[in-house]
């Protein structure tokens, strides 16, 4: 049974109770790095690290922090991890930690990481608590991953930054939609990702 | 001339919802009415005003390289710029304290209204991205940060408003039950963002 539930811990923030489409949290850095894969799928690694390594730690104090003061406590050793993160990033991969810019700094404030850590980390053992850091991470890379490669192959027809629709095609009069490289049309497409989903899990849908 | 520029640039074209997608969550969450909208939006205002002036004086005097000179000779090497995210968000956790503490003295109904959003200011990423985009766009004097804040904010407060106004519209008519809520609200959003862009051509 035990067995079962971890393994719950990490499935079920993918799909069903997935932190952006359904628990509508962590959007605002969501959006903004999702114009090409590669920066989506590190930023997805690095939220994942962070919630799950931040998730771990409250979880093994839980029992010694005041809750008045909680707040403060998690914003501090989230930022930690964040830093820890951010050092790394700047040593093996400068130029995407420049094109990341601020986002990387803004995984102290995304709500994916303050939420679990309140709503699980908080009341649960360590171990579950770094399974469901994984668990939301990898729920937040999905949408992540999902809305970069849309948006990458229609706007500037590459994958990874090398070509995939071949050069026939645009001989043929294709053209790259530019519109999918602008800000608008990612909320557009987590619009339709929820759009989707709602429509398969009825039990998602608002009254 | 130059601050004025900037003051606009922040509102419109900058626009920390539209341009940046920061804060979304709290902009999804609260704007289902222009009251508590407005309330938030003026509290997001007052924070990014505040804030963004005082980290801007620790990056100038503490984090930047070289910024400790003005302890002595020694100190001219040292970069603590790696603080940067914990400093930058200890201040705000402070001054996001310290604003709940005024407002719940002085405007006890405006603090019943705003709820547990006050405290959740804290970790908008507006007032963080703020500070961070302060920092790496080297803005260079304290006036112009301080506008640069009051800017930011001001572009949020009409963002989370027009939402707001819009959603309450949006509650009369039919949407597809599948989009109902959060859904329509991602696509409305996307589109106000369509319009925000027709700004981006104003060269300032």
């Amino acid at each position: 049974m035990a067995q079962n539930n971890n393994l719950e811990l990490i499935t079920k923030p993918l799909n069903l109770n997935n932190p952006v489409t359904a628990q509508i949290l962590g959007i605002c850095s969501a959006l903004a790095v999702t114009v090409q894969l590669e920066p989506a799928i590190v930023m997805a690694i690095s939220v994942t690290v962070v919630t799950a390594l931040s998730n771990f730690v409250i979880s093994l104090l839980r029992n010694t922090i005041p809750s008045r003061i909680r707040i403060i406590v998690q914003l501090m050793i989230v930022s930690l991890m964040v830093i820890l993160v951010d050092q790394v990033l700047k040593a093996y991969m400068y130029q995407l930690d420049k094109q990341l810019s601020v986002y990387v700094g803004l995984i102290i404030t995304n709500c994916i990481v303050m939420g679990r850590l309140e709503a699980f980390a908080l009341g649960n053992k360590p171990l579950p608590a770094l399974l469901d850091g994984i668990g939301n991470g990898a729920g937040y890379g999905v949408i992540l991953v999902i809305v970069a490669f849309i948006r990458e192959l229609f706007g500037s027809g590459k994958l990874f930054g090398c070509q995939v629709i071949p050069d026939c095609f645009y001989n043929l009069g294709y053209e790259n939609c530019g519109f999918m490289l602008n800000p608008p049309m990612a909320l557009i497409l987590i619009g339709m990702i929820i759009w989707i989903q709602r429509s398969k899990y009825k039990e998602l849908q608002e009254k | 001339m130059e601050s004025l520029n900037l003051f606009i640039k922040s509102i419109f074209i900058d626009n920390m919802i539209f341009a940046y997608f920061l804060g979304m969550c709290s902009f999804l969450a609260v704007s289902k009415t222009v009251k508590t909208s407005a309330g938030l939006g003026l509290a997001v205002i007052f924070v990014l005003f505040v804030t963004v002036p005082v980290n801007f004086l620790l990056n100038e005097y503490i984090l930047k390289p070289g910024a400790l000179s003005w302890l002595g000779e020694g100190f001219k090497d040292v970069d603590l710029s790696f603080l940067s995210f914990i400093m930058f968000i200890a201040v705000i956790a402070a001054i996001v304290q310290l604003v709940e503490m005024i407002v719940e003295r002085f405007a006890p109904a405006l603090y019943g209204q705003l709820g547990i959003f006050l405290p959740l200011i804290a970790v908008n990423c507006a007032i963080m991205g703020a500070s961070l985009f302060m920092q790496s766009r080297g803005i260079p004097s304290l006036g112009e940060a301080t506008i640069f804040g009051l800017g930011s904010g001001i572009g949020w407060f009409i963002a989370i408003v027009l939402m707001a106004a819009i959603r309450e519209k949006i509650t009369y008519s039919h949407v597809p039950a599948p989009l109902k809520g959060v859904g329509i609200a991602f696509i409305t959003c996307g589109l106000m963002a369509i319009a925000f862009m027709s700004f981006m051509g104003i060269k300032l």
